[in-house]
């Protein structure tokens, strides 16, 4: 095996010597050459610039993905076992349809015949009141104003300032045996905080206008983006549905039963005893999912949406080496991987039962 | 009758029989739409909402659908551009394939009757029938749409001798003596290279497009991944009980060092706080920390290691970066004298080796499932290592991850639209956005129909896929004894 290895190894080297290709990775420093759309990289820029712009694609592309993924499939994996016949069987339509269909062809459907052909040219764009603008140059919606670094800061203080006040409640209630309401209060506190950290760091919000044939104000997605998000969002929802129905299923019922005879109230029986089992059988693999989402995020690179994979094939196509470049994106990929199956591990620990 | 009087008044009142469950279609919509007034609300806004859906498919379907760019080019979406005066050979390579399901299916159900694990069925035959089109209704639908579409009489043809081929092959499986197990499945191997021989006679592998091209991806990845992804899972599972802090402190090393090794060999320098060197430095630590943590507990470090390090590499990465790699960078590890392997066996290497990292961890989730009785028990006989891992430990163990192995197998024809996506050919994706090119279609934005159609192509392989593998698994009992 070593020596397959050392074999490969030494024809690459004489194949780059032959082609007068580089093997080190001194390209990295040489200017791009190749803008990048809708982003303020300019082609002198170094590739490694290049580079770090489409990684910041693929995390904004897995991360927003991830979050809405994790909405609708719990959503859906709930409405799979709701009590109501016409909602249980949409969501198994759904479910059972988007499972089996290859998501390349979902993101080439939606970017191609949904994105730019039903949507509606600029001037008559779909508005939903303040909240978006929705047309064939792309989604624009809410969002706040000011600096990225003032929003996550004030983000952040909402968070602590919820988690204390969750645990202040609860050690409240272990002493006096009063109802903690923590998810009430830390709600209350979150929503506070966040308001006079708001106010404090200067941020305002704006909402998307349609000006003639522009959109001013809001955070505009760009087509491909929004396409990509939407068929990654629609995909792995239907995994996590399933892997939500999965779980819960998997709780005894005599958990159920026995809530119900201690006189629970629906919510109570799902939220203090049903969710919290079925967590620590779903959470493995809805991680598996969280993964499988940022790999796929790659398929963003068929519709031209610069994130990592793309910027790199226009870097190959720019006079970067092949198998540097490559390796390298490979690379990258294996260190973003192992960083989230990492937090999915943690977050395992937290919900496994502790053995004796 | 002063007794029957003591009877009277002491015996207690049986309770009130249970009221039989009323069952009715009243009673229904009560319990499944109407339950309470919140659900009453839910019931009438999701009962509009996918009326609404529901009509606007079915209207899409039979009325304002633009079908006739599926019609004109049925073939190229189905086999690409194989040559016209060849296509007998497709269907008869078809039939064959029909052959040899109905002769495995009728095989192994009369194997299951004569070794008492099923009981000969004692249903009128209407009943077996109904019950194979309820089973298998998604192909059903599939076929009556293609020959719906098709114009010519070519494809009937198909279908008949795909039936008449299916209907003489389960005949024949049931007369075939009880063991002859070894003999299908070398036939099964023989067939399959015969088949990928007859059909690349007319013009080789590069032509081939449509399904055919997805279909036939995946059918190779999948013979040729499963072997190296068993292996896979023994090495990482080899020895697992025994183990040492040594061992631990080895894999580490070597996990830990090989990429910076890797790295001083490609660059010949190491300049400090490059990006690509933090990358690598990042990567050694993940690796070594990794390889301490699994070699703790085992006896083979460096198979071991190998092992973990493939299947970590091939899990952490996109398969659509493999492919691109495998298309544009795997000429520079082929030497001068050798020459490049054709696109077609490019896709299938890179689709195989990451199947494989995935089938390695399915199977050796069933290794761990197996009681260590087993092999326990096994070496009491004084067998050998190999012989209990391939004659008890394997069958049991793959058995129990049958479901999962079909799962990923639908993943992987899936991931066969990708191929054509970093490479450069006409697969039944590929065919779906190109044809709207052409110059009778032109400029009407057909890729809606079109990729509807494929999307309904691999919607019927993988439906049937997945309810075949979920009656598997119930005729298996996974999980129940």
């Amino acid at each position: 095996m070593v020596a397959a290895v050392v074999w490969l190894w030494d024809n690459f080297q004489a194949n780059s010597q032959r082609l007068n290709l580089p093997t080190n990775y001194d390209y990295l420093e040489q200017p791009a050459g190749f803008p990048i759309p809708s982003s303020s990289f300019r082609p002198t820029q170094t590739v490694q610039d290049a580079l770090v712009e489409g990684l910041l694609n693929t995390l904004r592309l897995a991360i927003t993905g991830i979050v809405l993924a994790t909405l609708l499939g719990v959503l859906i994996g709930v409405a799979r076992l709701s009590g109501n016949f016409i909602l249980r069987s949409a969501a198994r339509a759904y479910v059972e349809f988007v499972r089996n269909v290859p998501l390349l062809v979902l993101v080439v459907l939606i970017y191609i015949a949904v994105v730019l052909s039903a949507f509606p040219a600029p001037n008559d764009s779909w508005e939903l009141g303040p909240l978006a603008v929705l047309n064939v140059r792309g989604a624009s919606i809410f969002w706040f104003e000011g600096g990225n670094a003032a929003f996550l800061v004030a983000l952040a203080f909402a968070a602590v300032a919820a988690w204390l006040v969750a645990r202040w409640r609860r050690s409240v209630a272990d002493r006096t045996g009063r109802p903690a309401r923590s998810g009430l209060f830390a709600g209350v506190a979150a929503v506070i905080v966040l308001a006079v950290a708001w106010v404090v760091l200067g941020l305002g919000a704006t909402s998307p206008e349609l000006d003639g044939r522009r959109v001013a104000g809001g955070i505009t997605m760009t087509p491909e983006y929004f396409a990509a998000l939407a068929a990654l969002v629609i995909y792995t929802a239907s995994h996590v549905a399933e892997i939500v129905r999965g779980s819960i299923q998997a709780v005894p019922t005599g958990q159920s039963e026995a809530a119900n005879a201690v006189a629970l109230s629906g919510f109570q029986r799902m939220w203090y005893v049903v969710l919290p089992q079925a967590m620590r059988i779903g959470v493995p693999p809805i991680g598996n999912q969280y993964l499988n989402l940022m790999k796929n995020s790659s398929l963003a690179a068929v519709i031209s949406f610069p994130e990592l994979t793309k910027v790199t094939q226009l870097a190959v196509a720019n006079r970067s080496p092949a198998v540097p470049s490559f390796a390298l994106l490979l690379g990258i990929y294996l260190v973003v991987s192992l960083v989230i199956s990492l937090l999915v591990n943690l977050a395992n620990r937290r919900l496994a039962i502790v053995e004796r | 009758m002063t007794d029957t009087v003591l009877t009277e008044t002491m015996a207690i009142p049986p309770p009130e029989p249970p009221r039989p469950p009323a069952s009715g279609p009243g009673d229904w919509i009560r319990r499944n739409l109407f339950r309470s007034p919140v659900d009453g609300v839910v019931t009438v806004i999701s009962g509009v909402i996918a009326g609404y859906v529901l009509v606007r498919l079915v209207r899409y379907v039979f009325v304002t659908g633009r079908w006739d760019i599926v019609r004109v080019n049925l073939k190229l979406f189905m086999v690409g551009r194989y040559p016209d005066d060849q296509l007998w050979r497709i269907a008869l390579a078809v039939s064959v394939i029909a052959f040899g399901g109905g002769l495995i299916g009728g095989f192994a159900a009369r194997r299951r009757i004569l070794t008492g694990r099923d009981e000969p069925s004692s249903a009128p035959w209407w009943r077996t029938r109904l019950d194979l089109v309820g089973r298998l209704w998604p192909l059903i639908v599939g076929i009556a749409v293609l020959l719906a579409l098709s114009g010519t009489i070519g494809p009937w043809l198909v279908v008949a001798g795909m039936v008449v081929a299916a209907v003489a092959g389960r005949l024949l499986g049931a007369r075939l003596p009880l063991r002859s197990t070894a003999w299908l499945v070398v036939g099964v191997v023989a067939v399959g290279v015969g088949l990928v021989w007859f059909l690349t006679r007319p013009s080789g592998w590069d032509d081939w497009g449509g399904l055919m091209l997805n279909a036939s991806l995946a059918a190779a990845a999948i013979t040729l991944c499963f072997p190296i992804g068993v292996l896979l899972a023994l090495g990482r599972s080899a020895g697992r009980n025994a183990g040492s802090r040594f061992n631990a402190v080895l894999s580490a090393i070597v996990l830990g060092v090989l990429p910076i090794v890797l790295y001083i060999a490609m660059t010949g320098s190491v300049t400090i706080a490059s990006v690509g060197t933090l990358l690598i430095v990042a990567i050694s630590a993940l690796l070594a920390l990794t390889g301490w943590h699994l070699g703790r507990r085992s006896s083979l470090p460096l198979v071991r290691a190998i092992s973990v390090a493939y299947i970590e590499l091939f899990r952490g990465v996109p398969l659509y970066v493999l492919l691109l790699l495998s298309y544009l960078a795997l000429g520079f590890f082929i030497p001068t004298w050798l020459e490049a392997p054709g696109l077609v066996v490019r896709a299938i290497v890179a689709l195989t080796l990451f199947t494989a990292a995935y089938v390695a961890e399915i199977v050796r989730g069933g290794l761990q499932s197996l009681p260590k009785g087993q092999t326990e028990a096994a070496e009491a006989l004084g067998m050998q290592p190999i012989g209990i891992t391939a004659t008890i430990v394997l069958p049991q163990a793959l058995r129990n991850v049958i479901p999962g192995l079909v799962g990923q197998f639908i993943s992987l024809f899936k991931d066969t639209t990708l191929v054509a996506a970093a490479m450069t050919f006409l697969d039944v994706l590929q065919v779906g956005t190109v044809v709207t090119a052409q110059g009778d279609f032109r400029g009407q934005q057909l890729t809606a129909e079109t990729l509807t159609f494929v999307m309904f192509l691999f919607w019927v392989g993988c439906i049937t896929m997945s309810r075949e593998s979920q009656r598997l698994e119930r005729r298996l009992g996974v999980g129940t004894r």
